[in-house]
Order: structure tokens, then sequence, then C-alpha cells
């Protein structure tokens, strides 16, 4: 059971991390969005190892199904220049990344000699209905039910703004009919 | 399934993180760079589920990510029609190209 769990576990972190290195590493991103795809699946299993089976469903319907879709659509959409010709960048970008990368190691071996080697923290067992529906939506239709409410009005916004942002130039309305209503009178005239 | 220790969770949420985080540095291509973004959510999203399993009194943490997943939503969709938006006006998907305030 035990080292099940480990396999599991392991198999969900390394098709995670993987898929974030080939999302960030690949050069097509049409590739980037399957090693997205694969981060999220990823997620979604770990998230089942931590009982929490409700947003595991919720991480593949939206993530998977929703933001990946949405991104090969764009993708899709730009066609080939989508790939963007020169893409490395000068010398000092790379320096900031390479800076980045060597200060977060530094921190996470930090990290890693300040805690005593081996101590590992588990967890307790797992209340009854913990990350199920019902008692998610309990507290959510609860305590959150503000913060729910709001990200409702957001997520309308976000359409609404998303629409009015990528639907580009238009033609005024009022500025047609002015056009055909002098069209009609010049053809009376 | 209460085998794994948090800090492995904790571990792999910290190294895609930073995964994320040079992608976003290093990339110029902007639907890479928004992609990099949802790696990092994603990353923060798991340190939020793994401490709520370790607190496992109420749903705190379960119920941020719900949340950071509709606002992930929501930018996924007006980043990607900023970067439409972009396309239309310069024909390029390059950030270094973003330019236009630049004298």
């Amino acid at each position: 059971m035990n080292t099940m769990e480990f396999v599991f576990f392991g198999i969900c972190s390394l098709i995670a991390l993987l898929g974030a290195i080939a999302t960030v590493a690949s050069k097509n991103p049409i590739r980037g969005a399957m090693g997205l795809l694969s981060t999220i699946i990823g997620i979604a299993g770990l998230y089942l190892t931590l009982s929490a089976e409700f947003l595991a469903t919720i991480q593949l319907l939206v993530y998977a199904g929703a933001v990946v879709i949405l991104f090969l659509f764009v993708i899709m959409l730009l066609g080939p220049s989508a790939l963007s010709k020169r893409e490395a960048r000068g010398p000092w970008a790379r320096f900031i990344g390479a800076g980045v990368l060597f200060v977060s190691c530094v921190g996470l071996g930090a990290l890693f000699l300040r805690g005593q080697p081996g101590a590992t923290t588990q967890f307790a067992k797992v209340p009854a209905k913990f990350g199920t529906i019902e008692s998610l939506g309990h507290e959510l239709f609860t305590t959150g039910l503000i913060p729910f409410e709001l990200s409702g009005a957001l997520l309308l916004v976000a359409v609404v703004g998303a629409v009015a942002v990528a639907r580009g130039k238009q033609i005024d309305p009022t500025l047609l009919s002015a056009a055909a209503e002098a069209k009609g009178k010049e053809a009376q005239s | 399934m209460n085998a794994i220790p948090l800090e492995y969770y904790v571990i792999v949420a910290a190294v895609l993180f930073f995964i994320g985080t040079v992608g976003f540095l290093i990339r110029r291509n902007l639907l890479v760079l928004l992609m990099s973004i949802e790696v990092m959510l994603n990353a923060v999203n798991l340190t939020l589920v793994a401490f709520n399993r370790m607190h496992s009194g109420n749903h705190t943490g379960q119920i941020f990510t719900f949340f950071i997943i509709a606002i992930a939503a929501a930018e996924a969709a007006v980043g990607l029609a900023i970067v439409l938006a972009f396309f239309r006006l310069r024909n390029t998907v390059r950030s270094d190209d973003a330019d236009l305030l630049r004298n």
C-alpha cells in the first residue's frame, strides 16, 4: 500500500515536472501547451493523493478542458507566426534567469540544511468527508459566500473584456447608418 | 492515503515554481510567458492543498485554490485576448516588440 502510494506520487510529480520543463523549453508553442497539459494532469494526480478529489476534478475540467484548449485555439489562430523567429534573448536576460535559478537553488539548499536530516512531517489521518463536493460546497456557501459571488462577477467582466479586446477594429454602427442615410439622399437627388 | 510526507509536496511545488519563474524570465514568446504563469499558479495551488491536508479541520486552502483556478481561467482568457490584439497591431508575438510606448 505504502509503496504503491509512493510510486503513484513519483509518477505524478515526474509527469508534472517534465511537463513544466517542456512548457518552458519547447520552441513550438503547441508542444508547450502539451507540456502544460501534462503538468496539469500530474498535479491533478497529486491532488488525489492529498484526498482533494473535488479539486482534482475541477483542475481537469477547468485547466485541461478550458485553459489549454484556449491556448491551442489562439496558437492555431496565429498560425506559423506563433513561433517567434529570434527566440534567444540578449545576454542580460539570460543572466537574470540564471541568477534567479542560482538564488532559488541556494535558498532551497539552505532550507534543506536547516532542517534535521530525515525529519519529515507525516499527515494525520484524513477526516471523513474531507475534500468532497459536499463539505467543500458547504464551506464555500457559508464562509466564502461573498468571494464566491465576487468571483462570478469577475468571470463575467473577464468574458466581456476578453471579447471586447480580441474583437479588434470594427465599424461604428452609428456611422454606418449615417453613411447609409447620406447615400439614400444622394440617390433621391 | 497519508504515507507521503508534506515536505515532498512542498519540494515538488518549489521546483515547479522555479521552472515557471525561469521560463517567464528567459523566454520572449508571449504565449510561452502566459503558460509559464499557469505553471507558477499550479505550483502555488499544490502548496495550498498540501498545507490544507496538514490542517484538515477546515477547507480554507482548498477554497483558496478554487478561487485561484477561477482567476487563472479569467487571466488566461484576458491575456490571450491581449496577445491577439497585439498580434493584429504588430504582426508578432515577441514580447520585445511590445515597445510602442518607448519614445
